[in-house]
């Protein structure tokens, strides 16, 4: 690791200030456990760390007037596990941030941290850049991409976007509020995210020297929610597909409007716009929660080693329909 | 001339029992320090500058500017300009400095240029090899005809990748130079005794003046016997600077140059007569363990089937060269062997388990061993009751199914000595350069010893880990155990003999109607007559007394060739293919047992590190720049213990194992997790799954393969 400056403002304003506008010089430290080691692995380097953990009031969730939680960013992913308004409103966001990791990064893991994760892409982790390209190829092509993008793969960007909390807030429509030079603003969580077209682009739309300070719930309002991941191994493992949905029913127990959000799959948190329409005024059952996971991987495009990730990602999506929808499938 | 023999076993006190290791709370509470934990006066941080290609030519080097750099007290060119390097991450310059961060920038400062050469990583598939060593055919018996004649034949490919060792605490060592030509070295290692010889031969200094020690150890299955050209150069820096350097591997390093179990590969053909009887065997093998190419797995395994035909190639490839990771070729032979047996049992329609039994009197010597254990197994896992034919019935994704395998393993004593010292406080020490890596090493010692004086734990004391005592064997090929209460076994009959000498006339009987029971020195046949320990030892005064004990020696305190057997229980989601083990049940004989815990701990760690390489563990080399990906325990996927289900263990003891000597048992058990595993997902799945690990990629592959193929015989 080189030495760097470690900085630790009291306010938004403060560490707006010390980050300036270049990225490369400053970079905001939250619970630093992806930042730090990428730094020890001298994958991402820089002058001065913005330890934001130290301003105040950005942590808590914060239950609305108007309904609807206002969650600060800087929020312990164990303490959204544990939290109870969160619990009540959305079970699904508190059981997901229970399985994040371990409980030791849970403890020190925060939202914002979470959803700004870099990719675990293991030719950017050993220090071949976020597209891996070399010669112009990309080595994620030709080399070992067993855990790589099976959709919005037409490179030259083949990493998946890891977050877990991602894909699910994501479809219950959140929002997210930074906060920067020009003040604040307000994103659909879902626009953060994009898919860089060259080296030097960042997986995310967050504009130099913006800190991400709160993420904003709609009130669930009857909506299911469930997130379902795929992991082989029980701790600290990743996900190798999730499937995030909520469902609108009408008043006949007809999927009114589906959200259906999966992770692990591609550079973003991926809308499977397909599966979305075809479950529009559907009554969910084993079979039309099958076809909903067709759909959702009919585009995908599997790379030379990834085709099985295909199956995990449809069978992520039956699943997290049919558990939203309280089905159980015999013998499941 | 004393007769040497274990006791029996109305007189073992100790032995036998179950007893705690004795260094548990000092590890637990960090009391106990590690190699990676010491920090001497002055110390300095050593690093290597690793190559990063797999293949490749230095054409220069530069450390101008790192020798510049305030703080850097030495840096060593190891391999300069014009050295081919045939693995990623191969040492290229040394350096030490005043602190882990300056040591890292001063490598950052060094110029390397290289000329990169093709390389190859990836041997699983074998017409792909640029370089083939095809071994000699072996033939037994008329291979060719039994097969022809064989009633029921199966033909498979089967293949593990290779994975790494992953010691928890790095290879490394700290140098400090005493004198011009006298060092000390704190090792991780597994051969305290031998590792002195090399840095001695490494540094053209007498091997009388390297004072190796290592007092905690954390891991080395195999992987950490040679001093390696880190340890050698970690030294060298050391002189240069003129202080200690500390240089400990980073996890990267460690993953990829300091642990490597070769791969196995193989098509196997495999006929039975229609009862199944074992007739003939076909096996074409192939391997990698980096540029010196493989290991050579035994084939066909513990079956010795009357014909049969193998041939083993060894593949070279730009990997790190392999190291014994606990019993070496055994677990690839197992895979390959037990896979296709079990695919022949299912074809033949039998439970595995009347075609293993069936078998059995093609297994040598532990022909009964194994009968006794495989009905132990069947108890302790209910096989009979619960197994049912290739492909679980049940509705819905998840498949449950039971699998089995057999292994063997030989486990004699190694050369060893102990010197046995009793102190005039009553308290006897045992000196002996041996080393406990984890395994209950000191604790085995002192029980021992404890049993051997008829005194309590408390009164014996254990010191190991340090050159200059007498020297014993590495820790390797689970010898040791065998060793070191071999050789205790004889130091301390020694000492009695000499106490008894003394002792006899005082209680009017002769020397051999003594022994030493309950902290007395009695005669056997009347109890009442009896010195205190104390009253013993007087006679000899304020000086200690000593004795040597060796092994190997007179009176079979040790033997060979040990038999286990596992079966798994796993359920397998069929959708996503995820295997989960439900409970793995190991029955495993070591002769005569000194710790039941420290054994059974051996029998526990052995199907977790089984387990392990069976689900998820892989080295990942990448074929585009020959490196390992899988640097860090987030990519190198090592079991949990969430992941390792219910495990139960049975030691085999008693009358016609207790008789055999000490044998040892950190091998064995690491063998069959892999095939029994396998199987079961066999079992469970209808399908075999024939590449390790077992995650969700070989499952769901392997599924679909089969759905194609019964698609196009449909
Ligand atoms: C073994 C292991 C297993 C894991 N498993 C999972 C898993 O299953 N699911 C999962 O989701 N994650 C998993 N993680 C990742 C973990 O959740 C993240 O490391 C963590 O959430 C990051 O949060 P942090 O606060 O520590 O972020 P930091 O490391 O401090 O920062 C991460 C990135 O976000 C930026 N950043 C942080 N906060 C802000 C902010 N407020 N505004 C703008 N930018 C910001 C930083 O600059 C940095 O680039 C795992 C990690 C490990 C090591």
């Amino acid at each position: 690791m080189q030495p760097f400056e470690l900085a630790s403002p009291k306010t938004r304003e403060q560490a707006v200030r010390l980050l300036g506008t270049d990225p490369a010089r400053a970079t905001i430290l939250a619970g630093g456990s992806d930042l730090l080691g990428l730094m020890k692995d001298n994958v991402v380097t820089a002058g001065r760390l913005v330890y934001v953990k130290s301003v105040s009031g950005l942590t808590g969730v914060h239950t609305e007037k108007a309904g609807g939680l206002r969650i600060g960013a800087l929020t312990t992913v164990d303490d959204l596990s544990a939290d109870a308004a969160l619990g009540f409103e959305y079970p699904a966001i508190t059981a997901a941030a229970g399985h994040v990791a371990g409980p030791q990064i849970r403890n020190v893991a925060t939202l914002g941290g979470n959803l700004l994760q870099r990719p675990r892409c293991w030719y950017f982790r050993n220090g071949f850049g976020l597209l891996a390209q070399r010669d112009g190829k990309s080595m994620v092509v030709d080399g070992d991409n067993r855990y790589h993008a099976i959709l919005g793969n037409d490179g030259p960007a083949y990493f998946v976007q890891p977050s877990t909390l991602a894909p699910l807030l994501i479809a219950v429509g959140a929002q997210v509020v930074l906060f920067g030079p020009q003040g604040e603003r307000r994103l659909d969580l879902e626009k953060l995210y994009r898919i860089p077209k060259t080296e030097g682009e960042r997986e995310h739309d967050l504009k130099p020297g913006e800190v991400l300070t709160e993420v904003l719930l709609p009130p669930v309002a009857g909506r299911k929610v469930y997130s379902y991941e795929v992991r082989q191994r029980q701790t600290l493992d990743w996900s190798l597909a999730t499937a995030s949905v909520a469902l609108e029913m009408d008043g006949g127990g007809k999927i009114s409007r589906a959200r259906v959000i999966l992770g692990q799959v591609a550079p973003v948190p991926w809308a499977a716009t397909e599966t979305e329409e075809f479950l529009k005024g559907k009554t969910l059952d084993v079979d039309v929660a099958s076809k909903a996971g067709e759909a959702a991987v009919a585009k995908a495009k599997p790379l030379s080693q990834n085709r099985y990730k295909i199956q995990l990602a449809r069978v992520a999506v039956k699943r997290a329909l049919l558990a939203a929808a309280g089905i159980v499938e015999e013998g499941a | 001339m004393v007769d040497y023999f274990w006791p029996a076993a109305k007189d073992r006190h100790l032995i036998g029992q179950r007893i705690s290791r004795l260094d548990g709370p000092a590890k637990a509470s960090g009391r106990a320090k590690y190699t990676y934990d010491l920090k001497p006066q002055r110390m300095l941080w050593g690093k290597i500058l690793r190559c990063p290609h797999a293949h490749a030519k230095i054409t220069s080097v530069d450390v101008s500017a790192a020798e510049k750099m305030p703080g850097v007290k030495a840096v060593r060119v190891i391999q300069g300009p014009g050295t081919e390097v045939k693995w990623a991450l191969d040492e290229v310059v040394g350096v030490a400095a005043t602190s882990e961060a300056l040591a890292e920038e001063a490598l950052r400062a060094i110029k390397v240029e290289y000329e990169v050469l093709p390389h190859f990583v990836n041997e699983a598939n074998l017409a792909q090899a640029p370089k083939v060593d095809a071994g000699a055919e072996e033939v037994v018996g008329d291979p060719d005809a039994a097969m022809a004649a064989a009633e029921v034949k199966i033909k498979g490919t089967y293949g593990m990748p290779p994975v790494a060792h992953n010691c928890m605490e790095a290879h490394g060592q700290i140098c400090e130079w005493t004198g011009a030509d006298t060092m000390n070295a704190w090792c991780s290692t597994q051969a305290v005794a031998g590792v002195a010889g090399q840095f001695a031969e490494g540094l053209g200094i007498p091997a009388a003046n390297v004072h190796v020690v290592t007092e905690y150890m954390g891991g080395g299955y195999g992987s950490k016997f040679s001093v390696d050209r880190w340890g050698v150069e970690c030294a060298r820096l050391a002189k240069l600077a003129g202080a200690p350097v500390k240089l400990m591997l980073d996890r990267r390093a460690e993953i990829t140059v300091a642990g490597d179990r070769p791969s196995a590969y193989g098509e196997i053909e495999v006929g039975a007569k229609k009862d199944g009887t074992l007739v003939a065997w076909n096996s074409k093998s192939w391997a990698s363990g980096g540029p010196g190419g493989s290991g050579d797995p035994p084939l066909p395994y513990v079956f010795q089937i009357p014909n049969r035909r193998r041939k083993h190639s060894s593949v070279p490839t730009n990997r790190a060269s392999a190291r014994a990771w606990r019993a070496p070729n055994h677990p690839q032979g197992a895979f390959l062997t037990m896979s296709a047996l079990d695919d022949l049992a299912a074809a033949l329609g039998m439970n595995p388990l009347d075609f293993f039994i069936q078998n059995l009197s093609i297994t040598g010597v532990n022909e009964k061993v194994y009968r006794e254990e495989l009905q132990i197994a069947d108890d302790l896992m209910g096989w009979r009751q619960r197994w049912h034919p290739r492909g679980d019935s049940a509705k819905g994704p998840i498949k449950r199914g039971l699998g089995l395998s057999l292994h063997t393993w030989g486990g004699r004593g190694h050369r060893s000595n102990c010197e046995v010292t009793l102190h005039p406080d009553g308290i006897a020490e045992a000196k002996l350069a041996s080393q406990d890596l984890g395994t209950g090493t000191r604790t085995v010692i002192a029980i021992v010893l404890a049993d051997s004086l008829g005194l309590p734990l408390e009164s014996v004391k254990v010191s190991l880990g340090d050159s200059r005592y007498p020297a014993s064997g590495g820790s390797g090929g689970s010898t040791t155990v065998g060793g070191v209460s071999s050789a205790t076994r004889r130091a301390a009959q020694n000492l009695l003999a000499m106490i008894f000498e003394k002792s006899a006339p005082q209680l009017g009987v002769k020397p051999e109607e003594l022994e030493a029971a309950e902290g007395t020195i009695r005669v056997k046949a009347d109890h009442g007559k009896s010195l205190t320990w104390r009253q013993a030892l007087a006679p000899f005064g304020q000086t200690p007394v000593t004795a040597t004990g060796s092994n190997p020696g007179t009176g079979d305190l040790t033997s060979s060739g040990v038999g286990g057997v596992q079966m798994a229980d796993v359920s397998v989601d069929v959708e996503t293919g995820v295997v989960r083990i439900n409970k793995v049940v190991a029955v495993q004989d070591c002769g005569l047992i000194i710790d039941l815990k420290t054994a059974e701990s051996q029998v526990y760690g052995g199907m977790i590190m089984g387990i392990s390489a069976a689900l998820s563990e892989e080295k990942v080399l990448d074929p585009v720049t020959g490196q390992v990906l899988t640097t860090d325990f987030e990519s190198y996927k090592m079991a949990g213990i969430a992941d390792v289900g219910e495990l139960v263990v049975h030691m085999m003891t008693g009358p016609g194992y207790d008789e055999r000597g000490v044998i040892g048992v950190g091998e064995p058990p690491v063998i069959s997790p892999g095939p029994s595993i396998a199987n079961a997902v066999a079992n469970a799945t209808g399908v075999r799954v024939p590449f390790l690990p077992l995650n969700p990629r070989r499952v769901l592959d392997a599924l679909e393969a089969n759905a194609a193929k019964k698609k196009e015989t449909a």
